[in-house]
């Protein structure tokens, strides 16, 4: 294989262009002193490192959307009197992920009421079922088991289910609010808002 | 008719493979390619290790001990053969499966009975099992020959990157089938991000982000919520892991993979027994 390295010398070799004159100007503006320079380069890269910041920052924003299209943190629950009392009311577990107790007394509010039980199991966030005749929260996945009342007792789970907000809204029917939730290891449960009282 | 087989027989002879290789080397095409020719010395040999692009990530020579299986067991070649496989695989996939709630369980389940070769998303799959044990033992191996020492820190600490890559690949593709078992083991994995440090709304620390009464990070904007593009595991997670899946996490896994091997040429080749 021939490696004859010719330049080409047929193309035509463009005029060199004239050596720049010095600007007629530089006679006035005194040429940047050291110190002058510096606090250019100080500036600029501030500048440049504050607008990558701003980027990043902005960039990052970009992951957390203005509108989310998954059910309201809050949700409306019927008339009190639709729940017995005793009863375990599954008709928001599907769509909401709680549960509504309504208990003839309650040892943390003190009072008789419904409280909104969270179905995300507190071992690692399946759903435990509840079982009528054993009067228990069971969870399928690792078998943790709680009482009617949230409380743990048996399987894996460090701690009990959660309690929401709970009010009656304007209208009579029950409120629940899904983004403030009490738990009763922290001692929120005697909070007033954990609890309807009735 | 003589006249024409002697003919045919002086045409063949320009057709033979000698002939029509020495035409196909001489020819602009080839020789555009191939501008060194044959390496038939060591000096152009190193040549080509260093000048092709492909090539230049290697050593320009290996140690006899560096191709003993018993030493090397082969681990990091097979996981980037593995990871060439999910790489061709994967696109493969992507021409028929849609992330979306309304697809994503169906075009799986379509990909093994309606597609032809349906074998080919369980190779993805346990191509990609197999990469995660390749990698483990690679890492075992090179834990056990010392090759993680001076001057190979660095590499090691790259290798460490791509392992962990490797497993949020597996994590991520885990999620795509969209069956209960996906769904529920991305809700457990991504409540650990809950309890990142500042950055998870039950993570310590978290608590003391606030402006006034209103906490600065809550369920909507932490940690677990840019992961997930949610509060839970839905629509958003879906596509969120399917491109972190399919682009994202390749895109880096690819660019440090390519540092890990020149690294290898850079600290004087695989390691040997001293």
């Amino acid at each position: 294989m021939s490696k004859e390295d010719s330049p080409a010398p047929s193309a035509p070799v463009p005029p060199k262009p004239a050596p720049a004159k010095p600007a007629a100007a530089g006679a006035k503006t005194a040429a940047p002193t050291r110190r002058s320079f510096l606090s250019w380069m100080t500036l600029a890269w501030a500048a440049f490192t504050a607008s990558m910041l701003a980027a990043a920052t902005a960039t990052g924003r970009f992951m957390f959307p203005n509108v989310l299209f998954e059910p309201p943190p809050t949700f409306k629950a019927g008339f009190p009197s639709e729940i017995q009392v005793g009863q375990v009311d599954e008709r928001f577990k599907q769509k909401f992920a709680v549960w509504l107790v309504r208990t003839a007394y309650d040892q943390y509010a003190n009072a008789s009421g419904i409280f909104a039980l969270s179905t995300v199991c507190t071992h690692l966030g399946c759903t435990p079922n509840w079982l009528e005749g054993e009067q228990k929260f069971k969870c399928p996945c690792h078998g943790s088991g709680y009482y009617k009342t949230g409380v743990n007792f048996e399987g894996p789970t460090p701690r009990p289910l959660e309690r929401y907000a709970i009010t009656l809204a304007d209208d009579g029917q029950i409120l629940v609010d899904k983004s403030r939730k009490f738990q009763q290891e922290k001692g929120e449960w005697n909070n007033p808002a954990a609890f309807l009282k009735l | 008719m003589a006249n024409l087989l002697d003919q045919i027989k002086e045409k063949a002879k320009l057709l033979s493979p000698a002939k029509v290789g020495e035409y196909i080397q001489e020819s602009q095409i080839y020789r555009s390619i191939f501008r060194v020719g044959v390496p038939d010395s060591d000096r152009k040999r190193m040549l080509v290790m260093l000048g092709s692009v492909f090539l230049h990530l290697h050593p320009v020579k290996v140690r006899k001990s560096g191709i003993r299986m018993r030493y090397t067991w082969c681990m990091g070649g097979i996981t980037f053969f593995l990871f060439l496989v999910l790489t061709f695989t994967g696109l493969l996939l992507m021409f028929y499966y849609r992330p979306t709630l309304e697809y994503a369980y169906v075009d799986i389940r379509d990909l093994r009975e309606q597609v032809p070769l349906g074998i080919m998303r369980e190779i993805h799959r346990w191509g990609a099992h197999a990469m995660v044990i390749a990698v483990w033992l690679h890492m075992y191996r090179v834990f056990m020959t010392g090759s993680y020492k001076p001057p190979r820190e660095f590499n090691w600490n790259v290798g460490v990157i791509l392992l962990v890559l490797t497993l949020l690949l597996s994590f991520t593709g885990y999620l795509l089938p969209w069956d209960q078992l996906a769904i529920w083991a991305i809700t457990v994995g991504s409540n650990m991000a809950r309890a990142t440090p500042f950055a998870g709304h039950e993570g310590p620390g978290a608590a003391l982000l606030k402006l006034g009464d209103i906490p600065l990070v809550n369920n909507a904007s932490d940690a677990r919520f840019a992961l997930l593009g949610g509060r839970f595991v839905g629509e958003g997670a879906l596509l969120r892991f399917y491109v972190l899946h399919c682009v994202g996490l390749p895109l880096v896994a690819g660019f440090l993979m390519a540092i890990h091997f020149w690294r290898i040429r850079r600290d004087g080749g695989i390691s040997g027994p001293l």
